[in-house]
């Protein structure tokens, strides 16, 4: 892909057909851990990290790689801000900081995000990720993004 | 480093590695230890076009660097401890400087410049050809003894 439209073209085509397979596919390193997205009766996205092997950092608790929850976090917020922004650029990660709650078991992880201040430069995004019940956390994030 | 000191250090940093190869997530990014010992973890992930993150520049995602530097200071603080324990990441702080170059291989060097009785503190820096001019710099805090389930071979405990 080398044209940022066609970026926008699938985000456009997911919101008129409900159909986020595509979104998922269009960036290599969420297709490889498996993040899908979908939309909450609000409208707000919602992001869904299925179980796979390939994602296990400690194979005996078993336990999600830390580096796993922080991708799908970092992900789910630049795919919000794109989402509600309606914007054909990607984001650009300033910082992010994560902090982990409890182990990440090897079950269906569930994340959502929150533009906590939105700029024309610059965007603040939190993060909450959970497994089986959204009142007992995982991880929680927030990060800086460049907009461009 | 040299003598019985030096020796124990590359026994830990073994110890550390074993259990790195064990792991599915660092099989799946192709982690690769360049050097450990005396609480500093140096690791390398390759370029590949599965870790791109922006499919129009075409670089890495930042989840790459967080599991690249995630792992360095686990293995940071592997090479710090008496012994083989569990450890679990609390927090992680990453602050990205400027992007990866794509086709260019990854490296992550982490210092554990802390250990107190329950935690370790790292920090660490993600570089490619010149780690004075970093992708991205981090601080992270560990618990030590994080768990009973044991996480390495031959029963010895490793990171969460």
């Amino acid at each position: 892909m080398s044209d940022p439209a066609e970026l926008g073209q699938i985000l456009r085509t997911a919101r008129e057909t409900g159909d986020f397979e595509p979104v998922m596919g269009m960036v290599p390193y969420a297709a490889l851990l498996g993040v899908r997205m979908q939309l909450e009766q609000t409208g707000e996205p919602l992001f869904h990290l299925p179980p796979r092997e390939e994602n296990i950092g400690n194979t005996m608790l078993p336990a999600l790689h830390g580096g796993v929850i922080g991708g799908l976090l970092e992900h789910s917020a630049i795919l919000h801000l794109m989402w509600t922004r309606e914007s054909l650029a990607m984001p650009k990660t300033i910082d992010f900081n994560i902090d982990y709650l409890r182990s990440g078991k090897l079950q269906d992880t569930w994340c959502r995000c929150r533009v906590t201040r939105q700029g024309s430069r610059i965007a603040h995004v939190q993060v909450d990720c959970w497994q089986q019940d959204p009142a007992r956390p995982i991880a929680v994030a927030r990060a800086h993004f460049l907009l461009s | 480093m040299s003598g019985a000191e030096g020796a124990a250090g590359a026994g830990r940093a073994g110890r550390g590695w074993n259990f790195f190869r064990s792991v599915p997530h660092a099989r799946a990014l192709n982690l690769e230890m360049v050097e450990a010992g005396d609480g500093i973890g140096v690791l390398k992930i390759p370029y590949a076009d599965a870790l791109i993150g922006n499919p129009v520049t075409r670089v890495i995602h930042g989840g790459v660097i967080t599991s690249l530097i995630d792992s360095a200071c686990g293995m940071a603080i592997f090479t710090a401890l008496p012994r083989m324990e569990p450890i679990a990441t609390l927090d992680l702080r990453i602050d990205y400087m400027k992007p990866a170059v794509p086709g260019q291989d990854l490296y992550a060097r982490s210092e554990c410049y802390k250990l107190t009785r329950r935690i370790a503190f790292c920090r660490a820096t993600a570089y490619q050809d010149d780690i004075d001019d970093p992708v991205a710099t981090s601080v992270a805090a560990f618990m030590r003894h994080s768990s009973r389930a044991p996480a390495g071979g031959d029963n010895r405990k490793g990171k969460a």
